[in-house]
C-alpha cells in the first residue's frame, strides 16, 4: 500500500462555536467535496485528490492529479486512465487519514474492486456507497454493510416494480437460451455491459455448452479480471479463430454498442438478447428488439436498497442517481431524514428524474460511458494482442 | 396456467411467423383439450369481461404489496400497464399450483365476477400467491378483460392444421362462428374432416398491387377494366347444393352478420362470387365505420338492418354450376357475371342487396383519371384496373404478362392537412412507456362566437381534429416522447395536456360530420406523414379547410 499522497498531518483541531457544523460532503461543481479532508469522491471535473469508489467511467473520469482506489480496482484503472495516471490503493477495511477525517474502503459488490467509502469525522460517520448490489457475484467481494450516521445512496432501481429474481433461476435461463440456440445450430449473441457484467454472466454461465467469444471491448476486462486472480472460463476474441469457424453453438458476449455493426454478421445466423436490470418492464424489453432480456443487474433492486439503508443504521439518508424523489420520499415517510444530493453519475440530469426518464434513454446513456471507456482500453488489449 | 404462459412468452419474445407457429404446435401437442380449447378461444382474440374493476383491482394489489398509493402511481407511469405492474409489485408467491389453464377460467377467472367485494379480495390474494411471472401477469391481462398477443388466428389454424393434419380450411370454417371453448369443441375442431367442409371452401382471394406510378405504362387502356375501388369488406359468396356461405377476406365466415345478402343470394344460381360488402342507403356510401359496427354483430335485427342497410356489389365469377371458370378471360366472366346479375328476378319491394359492379368507361387514361377524381363524390377509395384477358390469380401475385400484375388499385391521393399535438397518451405493449398516441388539433375561429361579434384573429383556438398513432419512426417516437414530456401543461389520468408547440401532417382519406372530435369531423384512416419542424403552430391549417375539403 503506498497511500503517502493521502498522509496529511492532523491540523490542530479549532475550537468551534457554531452550533450545526457544514455537512461533511458537500456538491460542489467539481463533485463531492470533502472539505475536512480535502479530497473528492468520484468527482467530475479534473480535481488534486480523488477518491474512487469503482472504475466505471462515470464516476472514475480522466483528469485527476492522484487517485486513491482499492487494489483490485488498479488493474482497470490503469487500463483505463493510462500509465501515468498516479493512483494509490488502500485495502477494504484499512484506514488512512486525511486532514480531519479517516477514511476506509469496504465492498460495494457492484464490480471487481468496487469500495463503499466510509468517512469519519470527530465520530461522525459518512459513508457514499458508490454504485452497490447486495446479490451474489462470484467476481468481486460481497458488499459488507458500514454503520454510520449518513448513509448516501444510489436509487437506479430504486422502484417496487424491480425485485431480482435468484441468480439459479436467471442464469439456467441464459444456459437454456444458450443449448436450444445451439441445438437449433445458431450463435447466441448477449449483449451486455464489457466491465463487470460481462465478467459476472461469464463466471456464472455453463461454459460446457459450447465455446465463448467475446468483443474486444470485454476481452480486454477479462483479461483485468483474471490478473487479479478472478477466475474466468477460456474466452476467445473472434480474429483469433479460424476463418472457416462453426459459431453455431458459440456464446458471443459483446457490449450493446456492438449490435447492429459489421463485427457482428462473421457469427452467421443468430439470436440475441440483453442482459439489463431495465429488461424486468416489458415494454422496454420490446423496444429493445431483441430476442430476449434477461433481467441481471450489477445493481441494488427495491428490496436491496432498502436493505442496504436500514442495515447501514444510517439516521440520515442522501439519494443519489436513479429514482430519486420517489426514494426520498418513501424514505421519509418511513421516518428518515431523507434528501436529494446532486450529482452527475450516469442517470442524473434528466430534470424529472428516472421515473420520468424513458428507460432507454437512461440504458444509452450508461451505455455510451461505458462504451467510451471500453474503447479506450481495446486500443490498448490490441497493442498487447499484436504484441503477443 | 404454466404451459400457456410459457406459450405466451414463446409467442410475445419472438417476430418470426416460423417460429410462432412452432411455439404454438409444441403447445397444442401436450395441452389437455379442455386446457387447449381456452387457449385457442384466447389466441384468437376472444376475452372475458373484466372480472374485477381496475380500480378495485389496484388498491387490492397495493394492500397486498404494502405501497402507499402514490408508490404505486409511480409504478405503473413507470410500467404503463395496470396488469404487468401488479405482477411486478408483488411478493413472490409462497405456494405453486400446476392448475391447467381451464380449471384456472372455470373455476376461478370467471366465478370472480360474481363475487363481492370482500370474497374477490380474499380470491385473489390466494390467486397471486400461487402465480409467479409471467403466469401472473397474464392471469392479470384476463382479469382485466385485456388479454392480447402477437398471433393471428391465421397462425393460430396453421398450428392447428399443422398437429391434426386437418386443412387449415375445415379448422379456419369450424371456428367460425360461435364457437364455445369445451373440451369436446376442441376435439371436433382438430377431428377428422366432415363432408359438410367441401361445399363452403372459398377460393383464394386474388389481389391488387397498388398502381406505382402512371397508367400509361400499362398500355392500352382498351386492355383494361376499370371499376369503383369500394371501401367496404372483401367477400366471396358461395351458392352450393342449395347453401350458402359468405366469407371475408380474413377468410372469416360472415353469414351471420349478414342475412340480407345471404336471403338475396337465394335468388342467384349456384356458383362463387367474388365482390365488396358496402354499406348503402339511399343510393349513398355509408362510411367504414357503420360497416364495421355490422360485422360485429351476428343476427342483427330488423332496425340495424334498417339502420345500415347493406349490399354485395360483385365484380368477380369464380365458379358456375359446379364449374371453376378462374382460368377463363376476366371478360368471360364478366359477361357471364352480368348475365346472371340481371337475370335476377326481384319481387315488387325487394331491394337491389346483389349489385354488379359498375364499369368505368373511358377512351383514353386522361379522361379515365378525370372520373377517377370523382372517386371522393362516389364513396369509393379510387379506381381499380384488372387486364380484359387475366385470369383470376391467387394471392397478390405478379402474374401479368411482363412480370407485372394483372389488378391494379389506382387510389386517390389522401387529404393532408397540418395539425398541432394538444393531447398524448402512452402506447401499448412494445410502446407502452412512451407517448405515442396522439390526439391532433386545427384551428377554429371565434368570429361566430356566441355574440354575434367579430373577433379578432388573435382569438381563435385549437379543437381537436383526430388522433392518429401510426406513421413516426422510432427515433422520431422518441423525439415526440421528449417534447410531450417536457411540455405537459396537465395530467389526466394517462391523458397529458402538452403544450402547443409542434406541427405534424396528417394524410386521411375520407371526411364526415363527427360529434366525437370539437372540431365537428371525423377522418377516416388518419396517420402521420412527417412532423413539420419548419411549421410554426400559427401556420397550422383551419376548420374551415375541413369544411371546403368535404364539400370537393
Amino acid at each position: 500500500m503506498s497511500a503517502k499522497l493521502f498522509v496529511m498531518p492532523i491540523a490542530p483541531i479549532s475550537p468551534t462555536f457554531r452550533t450545526s457544523p457544514p455537512p461533511l460532503l458537500q456538491h460542489t461543481p467539481h463533485g463531492l467535496h470533502c472539505a475536512a479532508g480535502d479530497f473528492y469522491v468520484d468527482p467530475w471535473r479534473p480535481v488534486d485528490r480523488a477518491v474512487i469508489t469503482h472504475a466505471h467511467s462515470d464516476h472514475a473520469r480522466p483528469g485527476h492529479a492522484a487517485y486513491l482506489a482499492t487494489p483490485d480496482a488498479l488493474g482497470v484503472l490503469k487500463a483505463r486512465l493510462g500509465a501515468k495516471a498516479t493512483i494509490d490503493t488502500l485495502a477494504y477495511g484499512e484506514t488512512v487519514t486525511m486532514g480531519e477525517v479517516t477514511v476506509s474502503f469496504h465492498p460495494a459488490g457492484h464490480v471487481l474492486g468496487s469500495a463503499q467509502v466510509r468517512i469519519e469525522h470527530r465520530g461522525e460517520v459518512w459513508v457514499v456507497s458508490g454504485d452497490y448490489k447486495l446479490d451474489p457475484d462470484p467476481t468481486c467481494a460481497a458488499f459488507a454493510p458500514v454503520r454510520c450516521h449518513t448513509f448516501v445512496t444510489e436509487s437506479t432501481f430504486g422502484l417496487p416494480i424491480y425485485r431480482w429474481r435468484t441468480l439459479e433461476l436467471m442464469f439456467g435461463e441464459i444456459n437454456r437460451w444458450w443449448a436450444e440456440n445451439a441445438a437449433a445450430g445458431r450463435a447466441s449473441v448477449l449483449y451486455a455491459y464489457a466491465f463487470g457484467k460481462a465478467q459476472r454472466i461469464l463466471a456464472s454461465i455453463d461454459a460446457a455448452i459450447g465455446p465463448v467469444i467475446c468483443h474486444g471491448a470485454v476481452e480486454a476486462l477479462n483479461r483485468a479480471y483474471r490478473q487479479a486472480g478472478v477466475p474466468l472460463p477460456a474466452t476467445s476474441l473472434a480474429t483469433d479463430l479460424p476463418q472457416n469457424f462453426d459459431f453455431g453453438r458459440a456464446l458471443v458476449i459483446a457490449p450493446p454498442s456492438a449490435a447492429g455493426s459489421p463485427w457482428m454478421k462473421r457469427f452467421g445466423e443468430q439470436a440475441d438478447a440483453f442482459a439489463s436490470g431495465w429488461m424486468a418492464v416489458r415494454g422496454v424489453r420490446k423496444q429493445r428488439g431483441v430476442d430476449r432480456g434477461f433481467v441481471i443487474s450489477d445493481h441494488a433492486d427495491w428490496p436491496g436498497l432498502l436493505t442496504a439503508i436500514a442495515e447501514s443504521g444510517a439516521s440520515r439518508v442522501l439519494v443519489t442517481h436513479g429514482s430519486v424523489p420517489v426514494m426520498v420520499r418513501h424514505l421519509r415517510d418511513a421516518g428518515l431524514e431523507a434528501d436529494a444530493l446532486e450529482t452527475e453519475f450516469a442517470g442524473e440530469g434528466e430534470g424529472e428524474g428516472r421515473a420520468e426518464a424513458p428507460p432507454d434513454a437512461a440504458l444509452d446513456a450508461t451505455s455510451a460511458a461505458e462504451i467510451e471507456s471500453a474503447a479506450a482500453i481495446e486500443s490498448a488489449a490490441a497493442i498487447e494482442s499484436a504484441a503477443s | 396456467m404454466k404451459e400457456f404462459a410459457a406459450l405466451f412468452d414463446a409467442l410475445d419474445q419472438s417476430t418470426a411467423t416460423s417460429d410462432k407457429v412452432a411455439a404454438l404446435m409444441a403447445y397444442f401437442r401436450q395441452a389437455d383439450p379442455a386446457d387447449a380449447a381456452w387457449a385457442v378461444y384466447f389466441l384468437t382474440g376472444n376475452r372475458p369481461k373484466q372480472a374485477v374493476p381496475s380500480k378495485r383491482l389496484h388498491q387490492i394489489a397495493a394492500e397486498v404489496a404494502g405501497l402507499p398509493d402514490w408508490l404505486f402511481a409511480e409504478c405503473y407511469d413507470q410500467v404503463g400497464d395496470l396488469a404487468e405492474t401488479i405482477a411486478l409489485i408483488l411478493p413472490p408467491p409462497t405456494s405453486r399450483a400446476s392448475i391447467g389453464l381451464s380449471v384456472w377460467v372455470n373455476e376461478r377467472l370467471l366465478p370472480l365476477r360474481q363475487l363481492d367485494e370482500a370474497a374477490q379480495r380474499a380470491a385473489l390474494i390466494g390467486y397471486w400467491n400461487e402465480l409467479a411471472g409471467t403466469e401472473r401477469f397474464v392471469f392479470n391481462k384476463l382479469i382485466t378483460g385485456g388479454f392480447r398477443v402477437g398471433v393471428s388466428t391465421l397462425l393460430v389454424v396453421r398450428a392447428l392444421a399443422n398437429v391434426s393434419g386437418v386443412d387449415a380450411k375445415v379448422i379456419s370454417h369450424r371456428l367460425a362462428g360461435d364457437w364455445q371453448p369445451t373440451a369436446q369443441n376442441f376435439s371436433a375442431l382438430v377431428g377428422e374432416a366432415s363432408s359438410a367442409f367441401d361445399i363452403s371452401q372459398p377460393y383464394p382471394f386474388f389481389l391488387a398491387h397498388p398502381l406505382p406510378g402512371s397508367p400509361e405504362s400499362l398500355g392500352v387502356v382498351d386492355h383494361w377494366q376499370a371499376e369503383w375501388k369500394w371501401d367496404g369488406i372483401r367477400g366471396q359468396l358461395i351458392k352450393r347444393q342449395g347453401q350458402f356461405f359468405l366469407w371475408s377476406r380474413g377468410e372469416e365466415l360472415v353469414s351471420a352478420q349478414f342475412p340480407e345478402i345471404i336471403a338475396a343470394a337465394a335468388r342467384l344460381p349456384n356458383g362463387v362470387f367474388d365482390g365488396e360488402i358496402v354499406s348503402k342507403r339511399d343510393g349513398r356510401v355509408m362510411p367504414f365505420t357503420a360497416l364495421q359496427k355490422r360485422l360485429g354483430r351476428r343476427n342483427p335485427g330488423k332496425k340495424i338492418q334498417a339502420d345500415t342497410p347493406v349490399v354485395f356489389v360483385a365484380y368477380d365469377l369464380l365458379e358456375v354450376g359446379g364449374d371453376d371458370w378462374r382460368q377463363r378471360p376476366l371478360h368471360e366472366r364478366r359477361a357471364k357475371l352480368h348475365e346472371v346479375v340481371y337475370s335476377m328476378v326481384l319481387g315488387p319491394d325487394e331491394r337491389h342487396v346483389i349489385q354488379l359492379s359498375e364499369i368505368v368507361r373511358a377512351p383514353s387514361w386522361p379522361t379515365l383519371a378525370m372520373a377517377r377524381q370523382q372517386s371522393r363524390q362516389n364513396g369509393t377509395e379510387g379506381l381499380m384496373l384488372k387486364r380484359r384477358d387475366s385470369a383470376y390469380g391467387v394471392g397478390r401475385t405478379a402474374s401479368g404478362k411482363g412480370g407485372g400484375s394483372d389488378w391494379w388499385k389506382w387510389k386517390v391521393d389522401p387529404f393532408t392537412i397540418d395539425c398541432v399535438l394538444m393531447y398524448a397518451q402512452r402506447g401499448h405493449g412494445k410502446r407502452a412507456n412512451l407517448y405515442t398516441d396522439y390526439t391532433f388539433g386545427i384551428w377554429k375561429s371565434n368570429k361566430d362566437g356566441h355574440f354575434g361579434v367579430e373577433m379578432p384573429e388573435n382569438a381563435r383556438q385549437l379543437v381537436t381534429f383526430a388522433k392518429a398513432y401510426s406513421g413516426l419512426t422510432d427515433e422520431e417516437i422518441r423525439q415526440v416522447d421528449a417534447f410531450i414530456r417536457k411540455n405537459t401543461l396537465e395530467k389526466f389520468g394517462p391523458v397529458r395536456t402538452v403544450k402547443a408547440g409542434m406541427v405534424f401532417e396528417l394524410a386521411f382519406e375520407g371526411i364526415q360530420r363527427s360529434s366525437r372530435h370539437k372540431s365537428g369531423f371525423a377522418v377516416r384512416f388518419p396517420r402521420i406523414t412527417r412532423i413539420r419542424y419548419d411549421k410554426k403552430i400559427e401556420d397550422a391549417d383551419t376548420v374551415e379547410l375541413i369544411a371546403a375539403m368535404m364539400a370537393q
